[in-house]
């Protein structure tokens, strides 16, 4: 029990900064109510500190998965964290400031909107250290849940209430696959424990009930990381939602779903599947199919939008498309040969200049943000208006292409490498033709941010009045160069984290038994 | 010598984001000092290069980067390399002063990528890391992109011109990075799981591959470089990023950028997959002669001067690949001759239309012509550069021309196998050299058809041009004249003197040819070490004697 405790010790701190801000956030105060933020920053700090000196956990299927997932996610979540001061409340606050005794609590949502996203990347912590099937799925939905609250809420308008629900239903439908996907796996194997499933299945065979039960669950999940065919609610929802919220919808929920997939994936092979190391057909021909029409997919549309917020949507789809190839291409022995650590690291790069993109949309409002900057009229010329904002955005853009040598084209170099060592040639391939459609849309970006000028007839976009906004874009931009001299220790952490269990049993000690062999 | 290569890189890198930084009225001079410094290195490296091993990579040095995927920031040129950063830093400061009063706005974004693209350029040349030159290759799309883009004639067309440029490119080079990195993870599994982009060592790897595999890595390349050359029939971009493209800009894509590709051709499917490449020397021979003919055709209906140069470009190139293909001493080293002459004459040819295009504002042959009368100066050059470009002899054009030719005429593959002394090898043969030899002729006719129409005759002007107020005097200023005439110098020496530029490059041309006849390298780099154990010599500094 303590050792499960240490285990989510960062969560445990996140959870306990959730209620302090459910507190403060509705204090008479002005000044204490604005200390969510820092209280929340703090928080993340904390949990990213526990994280990183958090042992391994010999139990799980991928044993130093969470220490390199909550870091990075405890890290990502600060930049997304600066995103979020005045995205509610702003009248509110407004009324406020002239008279202290108009603050209404019952009207107040901040101090839910901020506990709302501590929810969320605790739910996402507990994914990474998510031991069996039901524990899972509830940290899935943690992760999930608040953020439908979160679109909702996130802007006045009718559009993000349309969004939040449309998001909410196709999300619960998600659930309800992944979740019956569970129980199949579970009446399968009369187990929930991971390693215990893992087990059962290496020693029976993964049986008709049990391949369904994994499709079902990998299908359902793909809800979460927006590929084909759960990708329909992307570019309404980023698009309804406020930017500060659709960027990280980007990143948290598509974490979770590629966590949750490595962990099914793992419950089906690698390392000690019946196929050696390999997936069973069905998972693998679906996987494949998924990526190759997810990325494809989510490109193609993307080069018809008009509304920037669109385009990343598809990018986002696209992206995920990317990462499958990695997971696809399963664990190996080094950085360069696993895919799973390419898809690790590879979030990690998303994560970054994904925030700078969307970073600089939330900088940027018409009408004291009662619209968001969302059209490409309005990112245009802003690298003479804005050049902070104009050139986070051009950097971060061009990262996102994968353009050499930019964080996102490392990251891209990993996946082409561990697809290329696993036989996967041909998605890699795909993948390449892909890159060069999503040149097309993300060169429009690039283009009217910093070659086109203003043509004077829109209306042009203010600068939202929340320093921390630009200050985390920018952030996220010098991120995106900084990164590539610390990419060498950050790919040896992704491959630490990536080794399955079974892999590391042979490596380690004695004193450690593995999981595995535990079970037999 | 290390140092120098850095530096070579590094200081038009600098300086590029200085004048980034810096203030917009003193871009222009930044720029012109920075482009003279920035060949400081390159004169360095130039004396202290040895040339009597001019086949080894000298000033071999090297950086960890990302050593998970063994990616290493290392240098080091030979011969071929050596002369073809020389060209590129030659080409550096007539491009700044070519664009001395053509570019009026956004200065400093013009000189700032200019520069970058100088030193992206140079460190293709120079790496001899797999991955240091993809992101050398790669990134000089971004400044081309936005020269073209930003500062091209039409504002229509050049997006258009700009947008179908870098697709085009960079789906070809993607291709090629998934060849590429095959070929690494080929190596890695051959030396134990230990990942290393080194050109050499995977150089050998590939030569290594069974046919079939060599064949698909070639095709990789081929997606890459072809697009790049541009070969028939994916040069579509070509004519219209020419048009569009301001003075220097031409001047860099014709005189440089279009070299990349050749260069690949030289240094990746040639060393890489010899077998492959002897094996289908002969279809690609095809394409380069499909395109050489085919382009001059069409260079001979254009009315307008820039596209002719520019399909001349495709042209010319052809008999480039052609020299290549044929895979003899002779061949080789007339091919690598071009490519260095190519960049005189050419882009010679679009300062001249640049200049031109500065006073009247059209390159139409129909509405301007017969400018010697009003432009003899001008006239002067234009018809010096067409000559060479034409491949006068005692040009710079000739010896290049010519070479190519010889060595695939000489070229005949049974001659090899039936081992006939005297025979000098290779893939080709007569036939090819034959039909190539009409784009020869076609070459003179749309040359001298265009220098006739636009520089003799009666003198026909723009309707309006008198309105105009007009910065410029009539004919070549003192600064246009300095910019032309080392360029001129260079057309004329080489052209008397081509053992200049052939000694150097004679060694590496050398092992290239022996590598496609046999099938490997005369030498085989060994492979890198493990990990733990290269972390001393990370700067290697000068290697061997």
């Amino acid at each position: 029990m303590t050792e499960k405790l240490v285990q989510i010790a960062p969560e445990i701190a996140l959870f306990a900064a959730t209620c302090v801000v459910m507190i403060v956030g509705l204090w008479p105060n002005v000044r204490v109510r604005t200390l969510v933020t820092p209280i929340s920053a703090l928080a993340l700090i904390i949990a990213g500190g526990l994280a990183i000196n958090a042992q391994p956990n010999p139990e799980a299927l991928f044993p130093e998965l969470s220490r390199y997932a909550k870091t990075m996610i405890a890290g990502v979540g600060l930049l997304l964290l600066f995103l979020l001061p005045g995205v509610v409340d702003r009248d509110l606050e407004a009324r406020a400031a002239i008279d202290e005794r108009a603050f209404e609590p019952i009207r107040s949502t901040r101090a839910e909107f901020f506990a709302f996203f501590l929810f969320s990347l605790t739910g996402l912590m507990l994914c990474a250290s998510a031991d069996s099937l039901i524990w899972l799925f509830l940290a899935l939905e943690l992760t999930s849940l608040p953020t439908y609250i979160m679109v909702t809420i996130s802007t006045r308008g009718t559009r993000s209430q349309e969004a939040g629900v449309k998001y909410f239903f196709l999300g619960a439908m998600g659930a309800a696959v992944f979740l019956y996907g569970f129980a199949l796996i579970y009446g399968d194997t009369g187990a929930t424990h991971l390693t215990d499933v893992a087990a059962s299945f290496a020693e029976r065979g993964i049986g008709p009930i049990g391949m369904a039960g994994l499709l079902m669950a990998m299908v359902g999940v793909s809800f979460k990381i927006a590929a084909v065919p759960m990708h329909f609610y992307t570019p309404d929802v980023y698009q309804g939602a406020h930017s500060s919220v659709s960027a990280m919808l980007a990143f948290v929920p598509k974490t979770a779903g590629f966590i949750a997939l490595m962990l099914l994936a793992g419950l089906a092979g690698w390392g000690f599947g019946e196929h050696g190391g390999q997936l069973p057909d069905a998972v693998h021909i679906t996987l494949w199919i998924v990526a190759a029409v997810t990325m494809t997919v989510g490109n193609v549309l993307a080069t018809v939008q008009d509304s920037v917020k669109r385009m990343l949507a598809y990018s986002s789809v696209a992206h995920s498309g990317y990462m499958l190839v990695g997971l696809l291409a399963g664990p190996g022995d080094s950085f360069a040969t696993s895919g799973i650590a390419a898809v690790l690291f590879y979030l990690l790069c998303y994560g970054v200049m994904n925030t700078g993109v969307f970073g600089v949309l939330a900088s940027l409002e018409h009408e004291k943000g009662a619209r968001d900057a969302d059209s490409i009229d309005d990112i245009r010329g802003l690298c003479k208006t804005r050049p902070v904002l104009g050139w986070t955005l051009v950097v971060c853009t061009l990262s996102l292409l994968g353009f050499p040598p930019l964080l996102g084209f490392v990251g891209k170099i990993g996946l082409f490498t561990s697809g290329i060592s696993n036989g996967q040639l041909g998605l890699v391939i795909v993948l390449g033709i892909n890159s060069a459609i999503a040149a097309f849309y993300y060169l429009r970006i690039v283009c009217a941010a910093y070659l086109d000028p203003r043509d004077g007839e829109t209306a042009e976009p203010d600068q939202a009045p929340f320093a921390s906004r630009w200050v985390a874009a920018t952030i996220a931009a010098v991120g995106v160069v900084v990164l590539l001299g610390l990419a060498s220790p950050l790919m040896q952490a992704s491959f630490e984290a990536s080794q399955p269990a079974s892999i590391s049993a042979t490596a380690a000690s004695d004193a450690q038994p593995a999981a595995i062999s535990r079970a037999d | 010598m290390t140092l120098w290569i850095v530096a070579m890189i590094a200081v038009p890198v600098v300086a590029g984001l200085m004048i980034a930084l810096g203030r917009e009225e003193q871009a222009r001079g930044t720029a012109l000092l920075a482009s003279f410094v920035s060949a400081i290195p390159v004169l360095g490296g130039l004396l202290r290069f040895d040339y009597a091993d001019a086949a080894r990579f000298q000033g071999r040095g090297s950086l960890e980067w990302l050593s998970e995927l063994g990616i290493r920031l290392s240098v080091g040129i030979d011969g071929v390399s050596l002369l073809l950063i020389a060209l590129t830093a030659l080409l550096g400061p007539i491009c700044v002063g070519a664009s001395w009063t053509a570019i009026k706005e956004r200065k400093r974004s013009y000189y700032a990528w200019l520069l970058a693209l100088q030193g992206a350029m140079i460190g293709v040349f120079a790496a001899r890391d797999l991955m240091l030159f993809y992101v050398c290759f790669e990134f000089t799309l971004l400044p081309m992109f936005v020269l073209i883009r930003q500062y091209g004639s039409d504002p229509e067309m050049r997006i258009r011109a700009a947008t179908k440029f870098f697709l085009y490119t960079f789906t070809g080079s993607l291709l090629t990075l998934a060849g590429l990195v095959y070929v690494a993870w080929v190596g890695a599994q051959q030396n134990s799981g230990v990942w290393s982009l080194d050109m050499g060592y995977l150089t050998g790897v590939a030569q290594g591959m069974p046919g079939t595999q060599q064949a698909w890595v070639l095709a990789a390349l081929l997606a890459g470089f072809a697009v790049k050359v541009p070969l028939f029939p994916v040069h579509t971009w070509l004519p219209l990023a020419h048009t569009e493209a301001p003075t220097a800009g031409s001047v860099i894509l014709a005189g440089v950028l279009l070299k990349l590709g050749t260069y690949g051709f030289f240094r990746f499917a040639m060393m890489m997959t010899p077998s492959a490449f002897a094996e289908h020397a002969p279809t690609l021979a095809v394409l380069a002669i499909v395109g050489i003919i085919y382009a001059g055709l069409i260079c001979w209906v254009q009315t307008d001067v820039k596209k002719l140069v520019a399909y001349s470009s495709v042209s010319h190139l052809g008999f480039c690949v052609l020299g290549l293909l044929a895979a003899n001493r002779t061949g080789v080293s007339g091919s690598v001759l071009y490519m260095l002459s190519h960049g005189l004459s050419t882009g010679a040819l679009f300062l001249m239309i640049g200049f031109m295009y500065e006073r009247y504002h059209t390159r139409d042959m129909r509405t301007v012509g017969g400018l010697a009368s009003k432009m003899p100066v001008w006239a002067t050059f234009m018809v010096f550069f067409t000559m060479a470009s034409v491949g006068l002899p005692g040009l710079n054009g000739f010896p290049s021309e010519l070479l190519c030719l010889i060595g695939t005429f000489q070229s005949d593959a049974e001659w090899v196998q039936a081992g006939e002394p005297g025979a000098e090898g290779g893939l080709l043969g007569p036939w090819y050299a034959a039909v190539a030899g009409i784009g020869m002729v076609v070459a003179a006719i749309y040359l001298l058809y265009m220098v006739g129409k636009i520089c003799f005759g009666e003198l026909r002007e723009p309707k309006h041009h008198a309105d105009h107020d007009h910065e410029l005097p009539d004919d070549l200023t003192a600064r246009e004249i300095t910019v032309l005439v080392p360029l001129a110098i260079g057309c004329l020496f080489f052209g008397l003197y081509p053992k200049s530029l052939t000694d150097p490059i004679a060694d590496s041309v050398d092992v290239a040819v022996r590598t496609v006849l046999t099938g490997e390298s005369p030498e085989r780099v060994a492979p890198p070490p493990a990990a733990e154990d290269h972390a001393e010599d990370s700067h290697d500094g000068e290697g061997g004697p």
